[in-house]
């Protein structure tokens, strides 16, 4: 009987590894749950189509482009020269690379914290440790907990490199291992400050943010992400490799950066790709 | 048919023997394994021969003639058959992408010193270093940006920290609970308290975690009013209630297998029911006891997820109120999104090597010492 049912298993993982629409997925944790709200929409339109998506990480992604081990790689960051390297040693070519998304990169803080609005610069001073104290940015005489993303997270090194301008984080700042926890975190702590992607601004409050001390504070909503407005944003990307950018995995690519597509993206609480930057 | 005598082994137990015997060869031999892919992965590291330097000198693209195949090799990270397979046109695309790399580094650092410095040697793994930005020498851990720093000392402190707190807490109560379940307490309620423990030990390690993140942190900061919420403190009482199902079922087997004959000496020689298990019993069973509390430290040294969810930020503090980032906890969270081979890889392979050496050696010990404690209590040496 155990027998049986193994051969029967093996039989069936054989008939869907050898399916023809069979698409796999693997990449950014940021992307993961977009990614499956794309697989989910795109596969309930085309049923002869299989999806499969996981997360990991933007180089676990990277690192399974390379094995082949999957088709299409989510990213929340840019490609590394290193992994493009990689990549031509793999399969001779530089993979491909699609905008798919817009991501707010929110900070979040206590909702008891009487503090609104931070500049970049007070941020930089906060998360490298040299404020250490709510008063010195206009809060409340109270010790300032940093938290962090782990550092094998795509958002960690985005803010390391775009908000902290390639300074450490302070030695003190807590790495939780994903945003919710972060999240979860912040929402306990009254001295606490984390940054997240928007999709998770749950349980915590974000903070507007200024460009520098005397422009306007800006709150991370979805117009003023496209228009540009708010301070910290990124794309979020696809990569695939190109000898594979064909056939159904060519139409789904298509299919996310259409106008149907771009609609989930809103669904689950990123931001759409505004259609002058829809690239071909 | 009939009853088998003489020596002759039955075919069936001689194959059980064997088999049993090959399985545990076969351990020996995946234990020596493992030790050795993890040993080859770090060894790069360990012979100094990584750089990690940020600024490095490119070839450029139209000079690729110019260069023996051996140097290009060596430059673009290839063996010398992925070499022999490559066409022209991929070669002349890596160098081109070797030179956006160096292109990629913003300009702030290409005036660093720091930034020429190779961070793996073991100068900057064990030792303070003042980095451009910092105003003294300092331990720094931060694998991941421009400038790459692989500072161990944080981690084995982190690691060393939680793993303290957690046995101190422990291992007296397990301690504790074993003399008093297998010496004192009466047997109705030794078979009500022992499963309970035990079943501590069913407890998965992602639960326990969970729950000291979400409700040991708030509970303990409200009572001890410290300033950092999730700490080493609360990581180690979290850790002990992994350590204590362990530590007490070794020490109540160790305790319980005193032969009888001790315990009614002492009680008819007029000692009472304590003086017997404190001074007769515990002593008598301490090589296990013993053993107990070693294995103990490994299973806290080598616990990653409870130590992963509570406490993570890589401080150098001897504090047990501070944070910490232990070893564990640095493999488990970095090595997915590390790119395989290079130095930040291969210095995770390492501590995880240092990791091994650590929980083995410490094995070792505790067997030389067990087996001294047994000669004595013979009254062989």
């Amino acid at each position: 009987m155990m027998k049986k049912s193994i051969l029967l298993g093996l039989a069936l993982l054989c008939a869907t590894a050898s399916f023809a629409g069979n698409i796999t997925v693997k990449g950014s944790d940021t992307l993961v749950i977009l990614a499956q709200k794309w697989a989910e929409v795109y596969m309930s339109k085309n049923p002869q189509v299989k999806i499969q998506v996981s997360g990991g990480g933007s180089g676990v992604g990277f690192a399974a482009l390379q094995n082949r081990a999957t088709d299409l790689a989510d990213a929340s960051r840019k490609i590394k020269a290193t992994e493009v390297a990689e990549c031509l040693k793999a399969f001779g070519k530089r993979p491909t690379e699609y905008k798919v998304a817009l991501d707010g990169l929110s900070v979040y803080v206590n909702d008891s914290n009487p503090v609104k609005e931070l500049s970049l610069d007070q941020l930089l001073a906060i998360f490298t440790g040299k404020v250490r104290n709510w008063k010195e940015v206009g809060g409340s005489d109270s010790p300032i907990t940093v938290y962090s993303r782990e550092n094998s997270s795509g958002t960690y090194e985005f803010f390391k490199e775009h908000v902290l301008k390639g300074k450490d984080f302070a030695a003190s700042a807590q790495t939780m291992p994903g945003t919710a926890a972060l999240l979860q975190a912040v929402s306990k702590d009254k001295g606490g400050i984390g940054y997240g992607g928007a999709a998770y601004g749950k349980g915590a409050r974000a903070l507007l943010l200024k460009k520098d001390a005397a422009a306007p504070a800006i709150e991370p909503s979805e117009e003023n992400v496209i228009k540009g407005l708010y301070p910290i944003w990124r794309y979020l990307y696809v990569y695939v490799n190109p000898d594979l950018d064909k056939g159904e995995i060519a139409a789904y690519l298509n299919w996310i950066r259409s106008d149907d597509g771009q609609s989930a993206v809103k669904q689950v609480g990123y931001f759409p790709l505004p259609s002058h930057l829809r690239e071909k | 048919m009939g009853i088998h005598r003489g020596h002759r082994a039955r075919p069936f137990e001689w194959l059980a023997e064997k088999t049993i015997f090959l399985v545990s060869l076969s351990t020996i031999l995946v234990v020596f394994l493992i030790f050795l892919f993890v040993a080859r992965e770090a060894l790069p590291v360990f012979l100094g021969r990584m750089s990690s330097a940020l600024i490095q000198p490119a070839i450029p693209v139209a000079e690729i003639d110019r260069h023996p195949a051996k140097e290009l090799c060596k430059y673009l990270g290839l063996t010398p058959e992925q070499f022999a397979k490559m066409d022209r046109e991929t070669l002349k695309e890596l160098l081109q992408v070797k030179i956006e790399a160096q292109e990629e580094i913003p300009s702030e650092f290409r005036s660093d010193p720091d930034a020429l410095a190779n961070t793996t040697l073991w100068h900057y793994l064990l030792r303070p270093h003042q980095w451009t930005g910092y105003t003294k020498p300092s331990f720094i851990w931060q694998p991941v940006g421009q400038i790459k720093k692989y500072n161990l000392i944080p981690l084995f402190v982190g690691s060393l920290k939680t793993t303290l707190v957690g046995l101190l807490f422990s291992v007296p109560l397990a301690i504790g609970a074993a003399i008093y379940v297998s010496q004192l307490a009466r047997p109705r309620v030794r078979e009500i308290v022992k499963p309970a423990i035990e079943m501590l030990a069913g407890i998965p390690s992602v639960v326990v975690g969970f729950f000291a993140l979400l409700v040991m942190a708030s509970v303990l900061q409200s009572l001890l009013r410290y300033e950092t919420r999730l700490n080493a403190f609360v990581a180690g009482l979290a850790l002990g209630f992994a350590v204590i199902p362990l530590v007490f079922s070794i020490a109540e087997d160790a305790l319980t297998s005193v032969p009888r004959s001790y315990t009614q000496a002492a009680l008819a020689l007029g000692a009472s029911r304590w003086q017997t298990a404190w001074q007769i019993v515990l002593p008598a069973a301490l090589p296990g006891v013993f053993a107990a509390t070693m294995l103990g430290f490994g299973r806290a040294i080598g616990e990653t997820m409870i130590v992963l969810m509570v406490c993570s930020a890589s401080v150098l503090s001897w504090s047990v109120f501070d944070s910490a980032r232990s070893i564990t906890t640095t493999i488990a969270a970095e090595m997915a999104e590390a790119v395989s081979g290079d130095a930040h890889y291969r210095i995770l392979f390492m501590l995880g090597a240092l990791l091994f050496a650590a929980t083995f050696f410490s094995n070792l010990i505790a067997d030389l010492v067990i087996h001294r404690l047994k000669r004595r209590l013979e009254g062989k040496a």
